[in-house]
């Protein structure tokens, strides 16, 4: 008897992720709610640039690497020309949150009807560890190696507040992968934001706070643990936009 | 012969965008092009096509990327400044080789510059503009007939060679009315196997990418590239001669210069000077061997721009300085006039007979 199988969404090409990074987790739930909705076959997805950046080598469905931060526009042009076809962006902290904010905002106020996963780990991966527009206050970084300095740099962006004061996105959701728990809601925010777009409802992203053991200078474990330490305070999970329950409530 | 309508070069190039089945616009309004957006954002949902005023010209070119990618006709327009933002898009474009049609009807530069014409962004559309190893196919129309047909050429050879073909226009040009032929309606014919289209589970993935972190690939892909750029400068090659079998001095111009030239060589010739005009139609590839085969017969030649000197570049070079080139060149949104060429003209003349 078959217990556990690598979802058929996900090709056969080992992760290049580092020990104890959660990438692997997000990459499994995306694919699993496409294997679930049964959508392989029309699902277009899109890689960022970050440590996602081979994302298109993962998942099984057609895919297109887009330029940094402009996964959101490419996105738009692949729903726009396919409207049938599920299209999905993947996309890290640096990509969706600073070089590609225009893009995110602008995305979500059309309610262009796409699916974001948006990855929160709180700093620059590939790059090798510089802080990020969602770097938490005091965080040791390459490029704030005495701590994020609030008086120069300023605070964190918190996307899924940001995008759930416009009033066009269908669904902000932030969740975590630090524990079977959030992950199982997890799990169910991704699949929910994919199921939208099916139905046509229109923008859902999720936010997914994630860790990064290489840069963050812990275990892979003690990762975890500042998630629930650090990360959660700053960034609270929930719901943030949900448009069907407006829609109920009207 | 179908019938003639009164456009604005503008218009005309909306217009033959959608005669050739290009059914999604991507743009952002900036002057003097603004009006290709206005008229798509008129037509476009008649006709179950696709107009979306993206935030910028970089999510704009980032759309044309993605609707690339999936294999249909699609194309955008700006103006100098903001063919500059797209320059990113353009370079993965070119990276992912796909084909698109990216339409600058230039102003003066550089910076935010002014919204008179000008051809200052010659050595932008011709010498890559974005980063990495990769051309364009350049169209330079001089009439709005041309921006009509130079359109559904632009189409046609983005997919033939998988590459993004950009139409190198001018404020002049885009705002100018003319009589104008539409072209015939036309479709793709090309197979495009490698689009996302989605795998219906029938077949590996596809991808779209510039990406290749070993060297040894990357540089296959340059050289692959390059190979294809070699055909397309052997086959693709297009200008327009004028006058030039008895001709002893060559003006050479493109877009509006060459209407201004056209009558300047017209007047030389009434004044009984012998010249010619070689009016190359794509700037890249660039009419080399015809130039080249010219300064075995005239004594100069003379460049016509709306810059401060670019295209003479690629003339000395194909000419290989044998002859004198000469410079006649108005910027920052100027023209020159007829009589300033002329002017040249005989400049060139006394410095070659002296």
């Amino acid at each position: 008897m078959t217990v556990f199988e690598k979802p058929k969404a996900l090709t056969d090409k080992p992760f290049h992720y580092c020990p104890g990074c959660t990438h692997g987790i997000i990459h499994r739930l995306v694919a699993e709610a496409i294997d679930e909705l049964d959508i392989e076959g029309r699902t277009v997805g899109v890689a960022p640039v970050g440590c996602a950046v081979m994302a298109y080598d993962y998942f099984a469905c057609d895919m297109v690497e887009a330029a940094h931060g402009r996964a959101p526009a490419v996105a738009t042009g692949l729903k726009r020309c396919m409207p049938d076809h599920i299209i999905f962006t993947y996309q890290g902290d640096g990509d969706l949150a600073s070089i590609g904010m225009a893009e995110t905002v602008h995305a979500a106020t059309r309610n262009e009807n796409i699916t974001i996963i948006f990855v929160n780990n709180a700093i620059y991966g590939m790059t090798g560890g510089q802080m990020a527009p969602t770097s938490l206050p005091g965080q040791v970084t390459q490029t704030s190696p005495y701590g994020r300095d609030v008086a120069t740099v300023g605070l964190p962006i918190k996307v899924s507040e940001l995008l759930s004061s416009l009033d066009a996105p269908y669904y902000v959701e932030r969740v975590a992968v630090n524990n079977v728990k959030n992950v199982r809601n997890a799990k169910k925010a991704i699949k929910r934001a994919f199921q939208n777009q099916v139905e046509g409802r229109g923008f859902s992203l999720v936010e997914v706070v994630s860790s990064c053991p290489t840069n963050w200078g812990k275990t892979p474990e003690a990762a975890l643990q500042w998630i629930d330490e650090k990360m959660i305070p700053y960034y609270p999970l929930g719901v943030y936009k949900d448009r069907s329950k407006e829609e109920e409530q009207a | 012969m179908a019938d003639k309508v009164l456009m604005k070069g503008n218009e005309a190039i909306a217009e033959a965008a959608i005669l050739a089945g290009c059914r999604h616009y991507f743009g952002y309004p900036i002057t003097p092009q603004t009006e290709i957006a206005a008229y798509m954002a008129k037509r476009m949902p008649k006709i179950g096509g696709v107009f979306l005023q993206a935030e910028s010209e970089i999510s704009a070119i980032n759309m044309v990327y993605g609707v690339a990618g999936a294999g249909f006709r699609v194309m955008t327009s700006s103006s100098s400044p903001g063919v500059s933002l797209k320059q990113e898009g353009i370079s993965y474009i070119a990276g992912a080789d796909l084909p698109a049609l990216i339409v600058n009807v230039q102003r003066g530069g550089p910076g935010l510059g002014g919204i008179q014409p000008s051809q200052s962004d010659y050595f932008q559309a011709t010498k890559g503009g974005g980063h990495g190893d990769y051309r364009l196919i350049v169209l330079a129309p001089s009439s709005v007939q041309e921006m009509a047909d130079m359109t559904a050429k632009a189409f046609e050879l983005a997919e033939k060679y998988r590459m993004p073909a950009m139409l190198l226009a001018d404020g002049t040009m885009g705002q100018m009315m003319e009589p104008v032929e539409l072209p015939e309606p036309s479709e793709s014919k090309v197979e495009k196997p490698w689009a996302v289209t989605g795998t219906k589970k029938e077949r590996k993935h596809n991808i779209i990418n510039s990406l290749y972190l070993n060297p040894e690939e990357l540089e296959r892909t340059n050289f692959e590239r390059y190979e294809r750029y070699k055909t397309i400068e052997e086959n693709e090659v297009l200008y327009e001669s004028y006058k030039m079998e008895d001709a002893e001095y060559c003006v050479v111009a493109f877009g509006i210069a060459a209407r201004v030239s056209k009558n300047a060589v017209n007047a030389a010739r009434a004044r009984g000077l012998k010249v010619g005009m070689i009016r190359p139609i794509t700037l890249w590839p660039f009419p080399k061997d015809v130039l080249a085969k010219a300064a075995e017969q005239v004594k100069g030649f003379l460049s016509v721009e709306l810059s401060m000197g670019q295209m003479i570049e690629d003339l000395r070079l194909a000419t290989a300085c044998r002859r004198p080139v000469h410079l006649c060149n108005r910027a920052g949104g100027m023209i020159p006039s007829p009589e300033e060429v002329l002017d040249a003209l005989n400049k060139l003349k006394g410095e070659c007979e002296a």
